[in-house]
C-alpha cells in the first residue's frame, strides 16, 4: 500500500508546522520563562516527529535518536530551571 | 493499516495543534505552560500509541523492533515531560513572575 508513508509524512509535516509556533514564542516571549516553555514544547514536538518519521521510513534508528533526545532535553530543561531559580 | 491507527493519529495531531495554539494565545507563563505541556504530552502519547499498534499489526522482526523501541520512547516522554514542566513552573514562581491579573500570592514563602 502506498497510502501508509503518505499518512505518516502528512502527520510529520503537521508537527513541523506546529514547531514554528513554539519558535515564535521563543523569539518574542517577554520573560525568560516563556522562552523555556517554548523550548520544552519544541523538544516534545521534535520527539513526536522523529517517532513518526521512523515509522514512515522504516528506520528504527530514528526512534533511538528520539529516546536519547528526550532524555537529554529533559536534563537541559532541568538545568535551565535550576539556573532561573537560584543561579548556577 | 487498521482504522484505529488513523483515529489515534488524528487525536494526536489535534492535541498537538491545540498545544501550539495555547502557546501563542494565552496571556502569561503559567497558562502557557498549562496548555502547551499538557496538550503536547497527550498528543505525543497518542502518536506513539499509533506507531506501536502499526508496528505490531505489520508483524515481522523489523516492525516488532520498531514497536518495542517506540514503547521505550513513550516511557521516556511519560517520565520526563511532566517533571520538566513542574521544574519550569517552580522556577518561574521563585524568580518572581506573577500571573496576569494576580492580586494576592498565596504560594509565597513566609520568612
Amino acid at each position: 500500500m502506498i497510502v501508509e508513508p503518505i499518512v505518516f509524512l502528512v502527520v510529520a509535516t503537521c508537527f513541523v508546522f506546529f514547531t514554528l509556533f513554539s519558535l515564535f514564542r521563543i523569539g518574542l516571549g517577554p520573560t525568560v520563562a516563556d522562552r523555556v516553555v517554548g523550548l520544552d514544547t519544541l523538544n516534545t514536538m521534535v520527539v513526536a516527529t522523529m517517532i513518526v518519521l521512523g515509522a514512515a521510513f522504516d528506520q528504527v534508528i530514528f526512534v533511538d535518536v528520539a529516546i536519547i533526545y528526550a532524555l537529554l532535553s529533559f536534563v537541559g530543561t532541568l538545568y535551565v530551571a535550576r539556573y532561573l531559580e537560584r543561579g548556577l | 493499516m487498521p482504522i484505529f491507527v488513523y483515529v489515534v493519529f488524528g487525536i494526536g495531531v489535534l492535541f498537538n495543534g491545540l498545544g501550539a495554539v495555547a502557546l501563542i494565545r494565552f496571556p502569561d507563563v503559567y497558562t502557557r505552560l498549562h496548555g502547551a505541556t499538557k496538550c503536547t504530552t497527550f498528543g505525543s502519547i497518542f502518536t506513539a500509541v499509533g506507531v506501536i499498534v502499526y508496528g505490531f499489526v505489520k508483524g515481522g522482526a523489523e516492525y516488532n523492533t520498531l514497536a518495542i523501541h517506540t514503547i521505550v520512547a513513550l516511557i521516556a516522554i511519560l517520565v520526563t515531560n511532566p517533571t520538566g514542566s513542574h521544574a519550569i513552573a517552580r522556577a518561574a514562581h521563585r524568580s518572581g513572575i506573577k500571573p496576569k491579573g494576580a492580586v494576592v500570592d498565596r504560594l509565597e514563602e513566609r520568612p
